[in-house]
């Protein structure tokens, strides 16, 4: 095992992607020789060259929609959105194309196209730059979402993703790129569709994804510590397609549940979650369902506002003690 | 770098004898043939599906392609072997130039199962990937980039094709066609954009929607070769496509093509104003002029390739074969409701080990 960034996996990922499969190159917004906004994509084009890792304009509804027609031929671009945020401005070409053209060709036409970018707030950039789309990616059936939480998951179901025959959108977080995880050095994949318990609990379930399944486990941690309370944390990993079995597992065994997410609360990835819940286990609950969620309202700029706005751990905190309650 | 072509379309039509180009001339009179039939066919197919809308039978929306046949015909007849080509909603003349049959086309109007799509696409959104044909796009301008892509795909996998991104003169001014149109001259992509220019974008003619109105001058902010043509007479988009499409699959160079057409019909079927924004008078002039069926079958007579008792015969074949596609259609099943979740992701499609890991689909 090797100790590297979140950053890191996801390089190697598409690194050793590239080298296993000629259709595979990376396409975005400084990408190539400026060595990724994020150093996300660092000695990538210096290793592999013009053709398989291609710097694009400022267009990301011109790129985005090649992707998608040379993906039709079978490239398998992987293509970078500088941030997540900027996908907005490809709506029609990811959210109509990518998501659509196999299902009105009739299963004629396959998009293999993955979307990879970070998808976070917390950075101090105001609104339009810190969405976190991955419900709205969930709704356009045809689509797939996956929210890595940590280095091992994001080296993985990158990996998945890149072999996968339909359009996948890999959320990313800037927050987490410099974070450390152990990661083997053997070759691995995380299907889709599988959740990851991160800590057993016997007293409640905690239910997030991407970052916020970090911050959950520990407040996990500090609950049992200091509050005597045993948490069980699961992990989604993957939004679309959705391990349903491990979250209602977890829940029978709980009764109580709090999900937590960065997603604005209305119509967000927690309100299909606690759905399911309701509906599929109902008579195992000992209590409502409670979320913590960002607090409703655009992305506030200010630091210590938006570190309030965003969930933390003690707000998750007293989340899990109202749901405890 | 092009220098801009002031010479208006028409001039450039009376001037020169398109048919004796050498992409005509080496047509045989078979081929010959088969550009009327593929023109009328068109023609016939969609006069059908217009009483089957007006019927009833046909739902959303019929955008006809009536007035310029020509264009497809004469470009799609130009295809090799990697060649693909894309459109937007205005698909069914592409649709049967690649050779799509009338029953599949029409099914896939009527919902039908037995569509080319299953009845999941309808009329905008036909797609042969057997045929190279991509599709039939919903929204203006959306197919642009993807266009753009399948050349991409050309060129990265060394192939000798080109593709045919076709768009309307509305689509001229979408931001993703501008992007595309950059990218596409920045990477030396091997695609022709054409512009179909019928004069409307929906109810807003060119003059009210671009200020530039000779929409081909556009490439030269790319730096892409462009030229104008006009889109009534076959010989002439293929003598002008076939350059276009030689560069591209020579050099692995873009072009923008802007070829001057017609509709007869309204933006869509629904568009009941079309003789509102535009006069009566127009229209019947383009008709008596220059309808590209009465063009090619003119000039077919004229060559003595066919007699005019031939090509009455062929026009009935294509009615017959229009009425029977109606038939088909109106007789075909709708596919059954388990077919609404199929289609949707290739994994799952796919999946016949079961080894697909969560849930895929959310209903109760």
């Amino acid at each position: 095992m090797a100790l590297i960034t979140y950053r890191e996996a996801i390089k190697q990922a598409l690194d050793e992607e590239i080298q296993r499969d000629e259709n595979v190159c990376i396409m975005g917004e400084e990408v190539a020789q400026y060595n990724g906004a994020y150093k996300v994509t660092e000695g990538l084009w210096a290793k592999h060259g013009d053709k398989r890792v291609i710097d694009t304009p400022i267009s990301e509804a011109a790129f985005s929609g090649l992707a998608i027609g040379a993906s039709a031929l079978g490239v398998r671009p992987v293509i970078e959105m500088m941030f997540m945020s900027f996908s907005y401005v490809a709506i029609d070409q990811l959210f109509n194309n990518a998501s659509f053209c196999r299902y009105m060709s009739g299963g004629l036409m396959n998009i293999p196209i993955v979307v990879r970018g970070p998808a976070n707030g917390g950075t101090n950039v105001g609104a339009t730059h810190s969405h976190t789309p991955e419900n709205m990616v969930a709704n356009h059936p045809g689509l797939k979402v996956v929210c890595p939480s940590n280095a091992y998951d994001a080296k993985g179901l990158m990996k998945a993703a890149i072999r996968d025959d339909d359009p996948v959108f890999v959320m990313e977080n800037t927050l987490l790129y410099g974070e450390k995880w152990e990661v083997p050095e053997e070759e691995y994949i995380v299907e889709l569709g599988v959740a990851n318990v991160l800590k057993e609990g016997e007293d409640m379930t905690i239910v997030s994804h991407g970052r916020c399944a970090m911050l959950s486990l520990q407040a996990a941690k500090t609950l049992e510590e200091k509050h005597g309370i045993s948490v069980e944390v699961v992990d989604l990993r993957s939004i679309r397609p959705l391990d349903e079995e491990t979250i209602l597992n977890s829940v029978k065994k709980t009764g109580r549940v709090l999900l937590v997410e960065e997603n604005k609360p209305y119509c967000g990835v927690d309100a299909q979650i606690s759905h399911i819940i309701q509906l599929k286990a109902f008579d195992y609950l000992d209590g409502p369902i409670h979320r913590v969620s960002s607090i409703d309202a655009p992305q506030i700029y200010a630091k210590p506002l938006e570190d309030w706005q965003i969930p933390n751990e003690e707000r998750i905190i007293e989340g899990a003690l109202k749901t405890m309650a | 770098m092009a220098t801009p072509k002031k010479k208006s379309a028409s001039k450039s039509a009376k001037s020169i004898d398109f048919a004796a180009a050498p992409i005509n001339q080496q047509l045989s009179k078979e081929e010959k043939i088969d550009l009327y039939r593929t023109i009328i066919g068109i023609r016939r197919f969609e006069e059908r599906s217009l009483r089957a809308y007006n019927q009833g039978k046909i739902g959303g929306f019929l955008h006809l392609y009536i007035g310029q046949e020509a264009v497809a015909t004469g470009i799609v007849s130009l295809m090799e072997k990697d060649d693909h080509i894309i459109t937007a909603y205005r698909d069914h003349g592409h649709a049967l130039a690649v050779g799509m049959s009338m029953n599949e086309c029409m099914a896939e109007m009527y919902g039908k199962y037995t569509g080319c799509s299953k009845g999941k696409g309808g009329s905008m959104h036909f797609f042969a990937p057997d045929k190279n044909y991509w599709g039939g796009h919903g929204i203006v301008a959306g197919q642009t980039p993807l266009g753009a892509g399948l050349a991409f795909a050309l060129k990265y996998k060394g192939l000798k094709g080109c593709a045919l991104a076709f768009l309307g003169d509305g689509a001229v001014n979408q931001g993703s066609f501008m992007e595309t149109l950059n990218l596409a001259s920045l990477w030396n992509i091997p695609v022709i954009f054409v512009i179909e220019n019928n004069g409307y974008s929906m109810g807003t003619s060119l003059k009210r929607s671009s200020a530039e109105e000779n929409l081909a001058h556009r490439a030269d902010g790319f730096d892409m070769e462009w030229e104008v043509c006009n889109g009534h007479d076959v010989y002439e988009v293929r003598e002008v496509a076939n350059r276009a499409m030689k560069r591209a699959r020579e050099e692995s160079k873009p072009f923008l093509l802007e070829i001057r057409t017609y509709r007869y019909r309204g933006h869509s079927v629904a568009d009941a104003n079309h003789e509102k924004y535009r006069t009566k008078e127009e229209i019947e002039e383009y008709k008596r002029t220059k309808d590209p069926v009465n063009v090619i079958r003119q000039k077919l007579i004229d060559e003595g390739v066919m007699t005019e008792a031939e090509a009455k015969k062929i026009d009935q074949e294509k009615k017959d074969e229009a009425e029977a596609s109606a038939k088909f259609a109106e007789e075909s099943p709708y596919a059954p409701r388990s077919e609404i979740q199929t289609d949707v992701y290739s994994e799952v499609d796919n999946d016949t080990e079961g080894k697909l890991k969560g849930t895929y689909f959310f209903n109760d």
